[in-house]
Parts: structure tokens; C-alpha cells; sequence
């Protein structure tokens, strides 16, 4: 820790104003603050300050993505070599999956951070911890086959012009991790969609079982199946709510599981990082909307029981993780309530209604992160007409 | 009476409590009055070093609003005067001859003058500045009549000064003090006590107050507070608010015909090796109260409490409006890994850290920021400690944009930077949220007036 100390201290010198290295002095706060809470003081306003700080704060949303990681990288493997035709220990499943995974992490977290970096010297700030968990966010919802170089392309996309163009970590209009999915969604939609992606391995396909199927239950939905006719890889094997809600099924990498989602939202809203007003509405929305649907069902789609919607594809994950954004989400308590029943509402909508997109979630959230402000302004205006209305009488 | 539980707040357990004995200040002879005490002043002098001065002589005056004087609280000699940058007056020294001669003022029934009177004499005697008004938390404007005035004798901020045992002895004073008070509103002289403890008979047995009692976690005890839930500001209007110790200084003022500026200060905090009360005056110099009572060398002395306080050196004086010194630890030490450790000794608001699950344990905060300035990031926070009908981001993001129209929509005129101090502790993203609200209301006071 001294030494540590000692040799940031004599750095210093150089990066300061008039110093050589002058250039690098963002790059040098970010490792400075990493091992380091400076000793600045308060010089204005409140004397004392919390002790929490946005580092500690981004810090606890990655702890609560730990368990939809863990799970993602075991599931990656089972998924392959169920594919595969192979039996495996928990081990080999893990260890597959960490191989596969830890590229797409590794790749994310340079290409982000770097242009962070550059940016912050740019504008001479300190680097925001936001891309803390936006590197992590991107790996968990991407298919595991999709190519490093396409995640490298998406993240320079969602950096730049998702967050940096508004002028950073907590100026940005929509949620900078969606920006990179929705990215490679449109710009790559053959990589992105269909039967094949979802299970790494099964694109080349090389050594498959025959009969296997990589098909999420949302495209088996969308290709008309009915509830009882969801499988799980192969014809005779049916998926059940339960499967769904554990999470070996094929999918993006962390989203599959809600039991390890659910682990993560307990922890964010037990922490209270994340907002219970928007995390619950959301499954509130979904769960509304999905009624709705059985109540004037007339396909199979809409007969599929609602909590189905809550458990399949991203619903779990973009409730807990990206609606909760508190950036891009409305800013009011009452706004985040009626944003997260939208996001909810839409979100099932899309999947149900439009056969181009099997999952909503992505859309709609984004959808909701552009009428945010306007949720605001008619929430705060309401608390403007009453103190209208109240120097009036 | 009634009850107000106010839900939304917090409070910040520091230790040094002041433990409730009092002792007379030291003896040294330097007290001051400082113009930068008071928003916006411009100070034009009366006095020259070496002048003699009595208790009530006055110093200087506000060069805009010339009846509006800022007296002596001790007779002496004026020994020095500070200036800053531009020659800026910083304070004005009087050293006491320890004689304490008065000014004579007018005296009497207040309920026999008239209000006119009752106004020249507050301010001929240099009590009037006491007297703060809403909007904008400056020196109350003499020629208005306010809808309502709030004294609170709860005071909920840290570390803060217990009015219950201030004000235990000084019912004589206090009422006609409030008799005061009540010739100078045209609606009710609100007092707010502090519901969680027995109210004691200085504020029961008071006569013409309306009085509430408060419970809840700070702000509760803010004037701030109480004007939201009794009496919102409209645009136009205005509320007066006055502390209550100040009260006393009125009511002997009416009583005895002298400017009698004594006041009890509570020296606390955790550097402080016998937190307690002192009696000294007002603008006792820091020194007479703090000399050797201190911890280590690395300390912040502020005059006021921790969260709106002014920081001051030894050297300093008591703040125009403060009745408490509070004493913490500088924090300019870096800390490993801070951000990532659980930290056991760290308070916050938020569950990261583990200080909610020991509700009753005290700390001993520093003055170290805790992280560094960021974007507005994390929603509803600020929220959780403003017990107000205002939404607080949007108000503050109205001043940093100046846009005059929206700060008055959002309800600019209701608050002082006090309202918005424990958003500056709260914040994960550090914004100075007091000093963005401050700018806010010079703007005001400049474009609207």
C-alpha cells in the first residue's frame, strides 16, 4: 500500500500542469482513484460528505451481476455440449463457457474504457466509472458466438455516439449497453437472429447431434408454436416455466437465468442502488400486459400464461439491469412507476405482436428511455400547476 | 398545540455531543461583527480604529438600505478592521473594556407602540439584521409586512444546540421577545419545538406563538420545514424567520432598553476534549471559547454546524447567526482502496456501507470529500432528505441553467441553502448542491429583487 502510494506520488509531479506526461493526467487520476479516495477536502458547503461515492456505487451493481455471469458462463458450456451430444462435469461446463466468455469481457472493457480515457482527456475530467458496468452489461447480452470484432465495433458505437456525444456518463439519453445490442441487432441481423446463434458451436456446425435446436422458446412462440410445444434442444425434450426460470436454456449469454437474475435485483435493491419503484413495475407491466393478451387470446402466443413473458428471453434482465439505469430512467418517483409499467407493457406488446422481433425488451426499454423526460415533465409540471394553484387562492 | 411527524430526512450521529453544563467563555477581548455573516451586504463604516464604542454603537451600514445598522455587542475600543481582496471589509474588531456599556433605546410594552416604533427601535439598535426573511434568507426588508413569522427551537441538525435546555430559565424574555415578533406580522408567530422530547415551559406556557411540535429526523427542526407544511411562500409573499436565542435579545432590548447581544454557544464534535455550553457574546471571538479544549492540530473549526457552517481559524469569530462550534477531524489523507473496503467507521445514507444496520452508533466524520465531483447520476436521492412539496433536481438544474421562469415555477422562493444541505451529504455524484441553489437565489435577488 505504501509502496503503492510512492510510486503514484512520484508520478505525480509529471502529470500535473506543465508536467511531461501532462497528456496522460486523466488516465493517471483514474489509477489514482482506483487504489486511492483522494485527500481532497470539502471547500465549500457541507463539511462532511457520505462515504459513498459513484466508484462504490457502479461497484455494487457488477457484485450484483456476479451470479448471472457465473451462471451465463456454466450455461454456455451445458448449452454446447448438450449440442454436442457430450456429457460433462459442472467444471468443464464452467470452464468452456469462462473460455468463451472471458474474450467478449476482456474486449469490452479495453475498447470502453480506452475511449473513456481518451474522452476524459479530452474535456480534462477525472474518467466516470459508468463504463464499469456498461463493459460488463455488454457481454451478458450478446449471443456467445458473436464475433470479438463485432463487440469491439458495437462498444466504440454505444461510447461515442450512446453516451460521449451528450457529454458522458450521466448526460446520455439511452442506456449506452442497449445502444451496443441494438447496435449489432441492426447493423448485423444475420449474426444476431435466428435458431443458430444462441448455443456456441452450433453456426459452424460441426459435431452436432442430430435433431438439435438452438431455438429460444420466444422464436419457437413466434414461429407459432403453443405453449406445451416449447423444446429444449431436442423434439421429445419439453421446456417447461421451470427451465425458463433457472436458466439452461439457450439465450444471450447472462440473460437466461431469472433465478440469478433475481439474486443480483435482491442485491441492488437491498443496497438500494437500484430503484424498487422502476425494477418492480417493470415485472408489474409485463405481468399486465400478458393477462391482457390471455384475456382476448386468439393465437397461441397470447395464450401462453403471462408470467411466461417474465421469465423468457431479457425480460428479468432488462428489468433488473437496464431499466433501472437511473441515467436514462425518469428522474421522478412517480415517473419511474409509469416508466417501468411501459417498459413492461411494450416490452410484452413487441414480442406478441410483431413477429420481426422476438424479444421487446431491447425496443421497448430504449423506446421508454426517450419519453423518460417527458414522463418528468409532466410529473414535476403537475407539482408546478399546484403551486400555480396555490398563489392563486 | 400540534404534532408534525415529518417522514423524510436524515440523521448524521457524530460524536461530541454537547453534554449540558455551561461556563463562562475565556477572557479574551475581541469580538467582531463579519459583513460577509450577511448575503449581498455592501458595509459602509462608521468607525475608525482606535474609536470608542458602547454596547448598541453602531459599526456600519448596509450602503443600500441605509437604516439597516449593524451595531456593537460590547463597549470598548474598535481595535481592528480585516479586509480582503479589493479591500473587502471582512469584520470589524471591537475590544471590550470589560465595562459593558449600553446604548440607551427606546423601552416598553410592545403592545403599547406602534409598529413603526417597534421597527425603528430594532433597528437603531442594530437587533434588526437578527430578523432573516423568505425568499432569499437575507436581512428581512423593514418596509414589509410578513405573512408570518417561524422560530424554531428544535434544533435536528447535527451536533445541534438543545433550545430545551438554552432557553429552560429565559420565559421572561422569550415572551416578550414573541410579543415583539407579534406586533411586527400580520398572521401568526409560528414556534416549532422538538416533539421526541418534553416540551419544556418557556414554549408551553408561551402566549401569542402558534406552537408545533416536530418529530422526525432532520430537517425536521428547519424553519424551512415548518414554512412547507404550515405556510408555503407564494410568490410576493414573505415569512420571517429569527432564531430563538435571538428572540431574548429582543426581548430585552424592549425590556431594558439595550442592545444585550449575550448568547449561549455550544462548543462540540469529536475533537473537542468537553463538549459543552459557554455564555459569551455575540461574536465572541473563537479563541475565548475553543483555547484549549481541542484534539491534535489537524482539525476544521466551523462556526455553525457541520452541514451549512462557515469555516473558520482560531483566530476567527462566532458567526452574526450562530449559537454552536462545532469541531471535526480534516480528512486530507488519502485511503486505500476507500471505495471497496467495507469500512465500518464510514456513515452513509445508502445501504453500501454497513452504518444502517447500528442505527444508535456515533461517528467521527472528516472533512475528506469522499470521491470526486461527477455528472448527476443517481436519481431520488436528494429526494430521501427533503421533506418538502419541491422537486429538488429539478430546481437545482433550473439555477444551473438560470432560467428564471422554472426556478420560480419549482418553488425558488420556499428555500435556503440550509433546505438543501444534507443533499450536498447525500450525493454520490458530489455536487456543491448549496452553493448551485445559492447562485440560484443571487440570481434572483439581482433579476427579480
Amino acid at each position: 500500500m505504501k509502496a503503492i502510494r510512492k510510486i503514484l506520488d512520484n508520478i505525480k509531479p509529471h502529470v500535473q500542469k506543465g508536467g511531461k506526461l501532462h497528456k496522460f493526467h486523466s488516465f493517471y487520476d483514474a489509477v489514482e482513484t482506483l487504489f486511492f479516495v483522494p485527500d481532497h477536502v470539502t471547500t465549500k458547503g457541507a463539511h462532511i460528505r457520505d462515504a459513498i461515492d459513484l466508484k462504490r456505487n457502479m461497484f455494487m451493481v457488477v457484485i450484483a451481476l456476479i451470479p448471472a455471469l457465473l451462471f451465463g458462463m456454466w450455461n454456455v458450456g451445458y448449452q454446447h455440449y448438450m449440442a454436442t451430444g457430450q456429457e460433462g462435469t459442472l467444471i468443464e461446463y464452467f470452464l468452456h463457457g469462462l473460455l468463451k466468455v472471458l474474450p467478449i469481457i476482456i474486449v469490452s472493457y479495453v475498447v470502453g474504457l480506452g475511449i473513456e480515457i481518451v474522452f476524459a482527456q479530452m474535456r480534462g475530467h477525472e474518467v466516470n466509472e459508468g463504463y464499469f458496468v456498461t463493459g460488463m452489461l455488454i457481454p451478458l447480452i450478446v449471443p456467445v458466438d458473436t464475433p470479438l470484432w463485432m463487440v469491439a465495433v458495437a462498444v466504440v458505437f454505444a461510447v461515442i455516439i450512446g453516451k460521449e456525444v451528450f457529454g458522458g456518463t450521466g448526460m446520455n439519453i439511452f442506456n449506452p449497453a442497449l445502444v451496443a445490442r441494438a447496435f449489432l441487432f441492426f447493423a448485423y441481423p444475420s449474426q444476431m437472429s435466428g435458431d443458430k446463434i444462441w448455443v456456441n458451436g452450433l453456426t459452424e456446425g460441426q459435431g452436432i447431434v442430430d435433431g438439435f435446436s438452438g431455438a429460444t422458446p420466444m422464436a419457437q412462440l413466434t414461429a407459432g408454436a403453443s405453449q406445451n410445444d416449447l423444446i429444449l434442444g431436442f423434439k421429445n425434450h419439453a421446456m417447461s416455466a421451470y427451465d425458463m426460470f433457472m436458466g439452461w436454456i439457450p439465450g444471450s449469454i447472462g440473460e437466461t437465468s431469472t433465478l440469478a437474475i433475481i439474486l443480483g435485483g435482491a442485491f441492488l435493491l437491498y443496497t438500494g442502488v437500484a430503484s424498487w419503484r422502476v425494477m418492480l413495475s417493470v415485472f408489474a407491466g409485463g405481468m399486465i400486459m400478458g393477462l391482457i393478451f390471455n384475456a382476448f387470446a386468439v393465437n397461441a402466443y397470447m395464450e401462453i400464461p403471462a408470467y411466461y413473458h417474465l421469465v423468457m428471453g431479457g425480460f428479468a434482465f432488462g428489468a433488473v439491469f437496464m431499466a433501472t439505469d437511473p441515467v436514462t430512467a425518469s428522474q421522478t418517483n412517480t415517473g419511474k412507476i409509469i416508466y417501468g409499467l411501459l417498459i413492461g407493457i411494450v416490452a410484452v406488446l413487441i414480442r406478441v405482436l410483431n413477429p420481426a422481433y422476438p424479444e421487446g425488451m431491447m425496443l421497448a426499454i430504449l423506446f421508454m428511455n426517450t419519453f423518460a423526460p417527458l414522463i418528468d415533465y409532466y410529473v414535476v409540471g403537475a407539482n408546478i400547476k399546484k403551486r400555480l394553484k396555490r398563489a392563486k387562492a | 398545540m400540534n404534532n408534525i411527524k415529518i417522514n423524510r430526512g436524515l440523521n448524521i450521529k457524530l460524536k461530541g455531543i454537547a453534554e449540558k453544563t455551561t461556563s463562562e467563555a475565556g477572557t479574551s477581548a475581541l469580538f467582531a461583527i463579519k459583513p460577509p455573516d450577511f448575503e449581498g451586504l455592501i458595509p459602509k463604516l462608521v468607525v475608525k480604529v482606535g474609536h470608542e464604542v458602547k454596547a448598541g454603537s453602531v459599526l456600519f451600514y448596509d450602503k443600500y438600505k441605509t437604516e439597516i445598522k449593524f451595531t456593537s455587542p460590547v463597549s470598548g475600543k474598535v481595535a481592528m478592521i480585516e479586509r480582503g481582496e479589493r479591500r473587502r471589509i471582512l469584520a470589524v474588531v471591537v475590544e471590550s473594556d470589560n465595562k459593558q456599556e449600553y446604548e440607551a433605546f427606546k423601552q416598553g410594552d410592545p403592545s403599547n407602540m406602534s409598529r413603526e416604533d417597534i421597527v425603528e427601535n430594532l433597528l437603531n439598535s442594530g437587533v434588526w439584521p437578527l430578523i432573516k426573511q423568505r425568499p432569499y434568507g437575507i436581512i428581512a426588508k423593514p418596509d414589509v409586512t410578513p405573512k408570518a413569522i417561524f422560530i424554531s427551537a428544535y434544533d435536528s441538525a447535527p451536533l445541534g444546540v438543545d433550545y430545551n435546555y438554552v432557553l429552560k430559565n429565559e420565559s421572561e424574555m422569550f415572551q416578550k421577545g414573541i410579543d415583539v415578533l407579534k406586533q411586527l406580522t400580520s398572521g401568526k408567530v409560528h414556534l416549532g419545538v422538538n416533539g421526541q422530547e418534553a416540551i419544556i415551559d418557556t414554549f408551553k406556557n408561551c402566549k401569542n406563538v402558534e406552537l408545533t411540535a416536530y418529530s422526525g429526523s432532520h430537517p425536521s427542526g428547519l424553519v424551512g420545514t415548518h414554512i412547507n407544511r404550515l405556510c408555503p411562500i407564494n410568490k410576493g409573499e414573505h415569512v420571517w424567520q429569527i432564531n430563538p436565542q435571538d428572540v431574548l435579545i429582543i426581548g430585552r432590548l424592549f425590556a431594558e432598553g439595550r442592545f444585550d447581544a449575550k448568547r449561549t454557544i455550544a462548543l462540540a464534535g469529536s475533537e473537542v476534549e468537553k463538549p459543552q455550553y459557554y455564555t459569551s457574546m455575540l461574536g465572541a471571538s473563537i479563541d475565548s471559547i475553543v483555547s484549549k479544549a481541542i484534539k491534535g492540530e489537524n482539525v476544521r473549526i466551523i462556526s455553525g454546524n457541520v452541514l451549512t457552517g462557515t469555516k473558520v481559524c482560531k483566530k476567527g469569530y462566532v458567526g452574526f447567526y450562530d449559537a454552536l462550534i462545532s469541531v471535526i477531524p480534516e480528512g486530507n489523507h488519502h485511503q486505500f482502496f476507500g471505495w471497496l473496503t467495507p469500512n465500518f467507521h464510514k456513515f452513509s445514507m445508502s445501504k453500501t456501507y454497513f452504518s444502517w444496520l447500528m442505527p444508535s452508533k456515533t461517528y467521527a466524520l472528516d472533512t475528506n470529500f469522499n470521491g470526486g465531483h461527477r455528472a448527476f447520476v443517481v436519481s431520488g436521492q436528494y429526494e430521501k432528505v427533503v421533506p418538502l412539496d419541491i422537486y429538488p433536481v429539478e430546481l437545482l438544474k433550473a439555477c444551473l441553467v438560470e432560467d428564471i421562469d422554472k426556478m420560480e415555477q419549482l418553488g425558488i422562493y420556499e428555500v435556503i441553502e440550509e433546505d438543501f444541505a444534507l443533499c450536498d451529504y447525500v450525493c454520490t455524484s458530489k455536487q456543491e448542491t448549496q452553493d448551485i441553489l445559492r447562485k440560484g437565489l443571487q440570481l434572483m435577488i439581482k433579476e427579480v429583487g
